[in-house]
């Protein structure tokens, strides 16, 4: 039981990966491909504050948060002018140069040894120490961020950011101060990723270069994109699957490094048929669903002759 | 033999490889407006396919670099028409989304096919370099640098003279007024995707002479490339080859004054100063660096 309950706990931290990150791709429209160094940056902080300093969790996770959030910005600032597959490589390449200065500023982040024996994380005394503990404390902190996230969304926030997404000139027509909301909104993903990070660090209590990698930020842009750009039970839906698809894998008797690629397989096959046959997602952002759910019970209840006149064909 | 020689020489070395791989981003870039992320793979496994013919058909090195071009050209057609020509039309963000996956996708089936241990090309031993201009060079650099440039002039005249290179060049300046006045745009992104492909295999093949092949190569080559066409100006067939010499040589030069640990961030460095500053590159057009600001991602 210990071992579903282990997977619970990362699908509580990927569902706050992808939810943060569905706020920059979703949301705002910006193709972020950097989120493994926020990940890795509130790891990084927040273990090394608990551990070298000796700060309590709480504190070591709101640092972490912050510190992400700010590398979000300074990484926003001279990205924020470049257009959609630029934007997204200049991104990867900051998400790089990040996890270079991870694997050689050794004197602080141990280089590839990475930080063992990180603290677990204690709370007016109480110390999440077992599983079971901690997946109460992941699945606490998920809903709360799920909670914020969709606050923040559908606050008149959120709106700025879906109408940046949908046209930047028509914003910036209407006075909205386009760059200060894209950079907020990449601020606040930043944040959720670094808090993410810290939980992660935490839970595992050994954190190395090689988590953050490139290939993590994949699996979270496929997270959202399996779900869906723009909704955040998609985000949430996309993570859990994402994260208990591959594990059967475990149980086949192969060599481990296949078994890490077969999963990357899943990941990739998915995210290719996702975008040549469902490019919305599971539960992509549709105005009209509402619309077309009516329409097909009018649909049926004129076929059925409970309604005379045929009700009239959506676009 | 002086520091400031060697150094010079290895960026033009691993600059010419830069280039070789450019050439590839920077043609389909400049038909499809689009990034082909997956290039650097397309280099990998033309690698691999080298590596195969050499150690399990015999075959000579020559004769496996021309298979490995071929089979890698018909893997770039292959994943244009399945992966990219769906997408044309909807959007930004689902190509790249798909080259993406497909770069790992071929990154993660290399790693099951041939294995994570590192492999190399390298025939026979070490040979004595060659000293020229206080630089040592060794035999098998010299042939990269010749391959390099006599691909380059071919690559040049056949875009020239060639009535395929020429409708090329057409799709590239307008792609539907090309394809108003008769030329079969389809075909000529197959045989743009199919160059550049061949071209990555060349590289890769070459990088698996010179160094070694591993299943991530193409990521870090890739990203290198691509940096090279941004810096001389992407969708520009002379200016990926002058970004390809220029990445190599800030590279090179670049590991002399910082840790060595930090050498593949010199090339993101580049790449993110140069996006930020000139997004049009140094041959780039001023249309193109307007483009790159304001157009959404979904446009």
């Amino acid at each position: 039981m210990a071992y579903l309950e282990h997977l619970l706990v990362l699908a509580s931290i990927y569902i706050i990966l992808s939810a943060s990150l569905n706020i920059i791709i979703g949301f705002t429209g910006m193709l972020n491909l950097g989120h493994a160094a926020f990940f890795g940056i509130g790891a990084y902080i927040s273990a090394l504050l608990a551990k070298v300093i000796g700060l309590s969790w709480i504190a070591s996770v709101i640092f972490g948060i912050i510190g992400a959030a700010l590398a979000g910005v300074l990484i926003g600032i001279p990205c924020l002018r470049l257009r959609g597959d630029y934007l997204a490589i200049a991104t990867l390449g900051f998400g790089e140069i990040i996890r270079a200065v991870m694997k050689n500023w050794t004197s602080v982040t141990r280089g590839p040894l990475g930080i063992p024996g990180i603290p677990k994380p204690e709370l007016l005394g109480y110390r999440f120490a077992s599983v079971n503990e901690f997946l109460l404390l992941s699945v606490v902190i998920m809903i709360i961020s799920v909670w914020l996230i969709h606050r923040i969304i559908h606050s008149p926030f959120g709106r700025v950011l879906r109408s940046i997404r949908e046209d930047e000139i028509a914003s910036l027509s209407l006075g909205k101060d386009i760059i200060k909301y894209k950079l907020l909104a990449l601020a606040i993903g930043a944040g959720f990723a670094g808090l993410a990070g810290s939980l992660y660090a935490h839970y595992i209590t050994f954190i190395d270069p090689t988590t953050f990698t490139f290939t993590e930020t994949v699996l979270m842009v496929s997270m959202v994109v399996l779900g869906g750009m723009g909704s955040l039970t998609g985000s949430i839906i996309g993570a859990i699957i994402l994260t208990l698809l591959p594990e059967p894998i475990r149980f086949v008797q192969l060599p481990t490094n296949v078994v890490a690629a077969s999963r990357q397989i899943i990941y990739s096959v998915a995210l290719i048929l996702l975008m040549l046959f469902r490019p919305t997602g599971i539960l992509g952002e549709n105005p009209n669903r509402k619309n077309k759910i009516l329409y097909f019970f009018k649909h049926l209840a004129w076929k059925i002759g409970l309604r005379t006149n045929k009700p009239e064909q959506l676009i | 033999m002086s520091v400031t020689a060697q150094l010079i020489a290895n960026g033009i070395i691993a600059g010419a490889i830069y280039a070789l791989v450019a050439l590839g981003y920077t043609m389909v870039y400049g038909i499809l407006k689009f990034i082909n992320f997956a290039h650097g793979e397309v280099l990998m496994m033309g690698a691999y396919f080298a590596y195969t013919c050499v150690n399990y058909l015999g075959m000579p090195i020559w004769l496996a670099l021309l298979v490995a071009m071929a089979l890698s050209a018909l893997l770039g057609v292959i994943i244009e028409r399945v992966a990219y020509k769906p997408l044309r039309y909807s959007g930004r963000l689902a190509p790249l989304i798909t080259a993406i996956a497909l770069s790992i996708f071929l990154q993660s089936m290399a790693l099951i096919i041939w294995g994570s241990e590192i492999r190399t090309l390298r025939q026979g031993s070490v040979s004595k370099g060659n000293e020229i201009f206080g630089a040592v060079i060794t035999n098998n650099q010299l042939l990269i640098i010749a391959t390099t440039v006599g691909v380059l002039i071919i690559l040049h005249l056949f875009l020239k003279y060639a009535k395929l290179g020429k409708a090329m060049r057409a799709a590239t300046d307008n792609l539907p007024l090309a394809a108003t006045i008769g030329i079969e745009v389809d075909k000529v992104i197959g045989i743009t995707f199919a160059i550049g492909s061949a071209l990555a295999a060349l590289a890769g093949v070459l990088v698996g002479i010179e160094q070694n092949i591993e299943p991530t190569m193409g990521i870090t080559l890739g990203i290198k490339a691509f940096t090279a066409a941004v810096v001389g100006g992407i969708g520009n067939i002379q200016g990926a080859v002058l970004g390809g010499f220029a990445v190599g040589l800030i590279e090179n030069i670049g590991i002399w004054f910082i840790p060595s640990g930090y050498k593949d961030a010199i090339a993101f460095l580049v790449l993110v100063i140069m996006l930020i500053f000139r997004p049009s590159g140094i041959l780039g057009t001023k249309k193109e660096e307007e483009m790159g600001k304001t157009e959404s991602l979904f446009g």
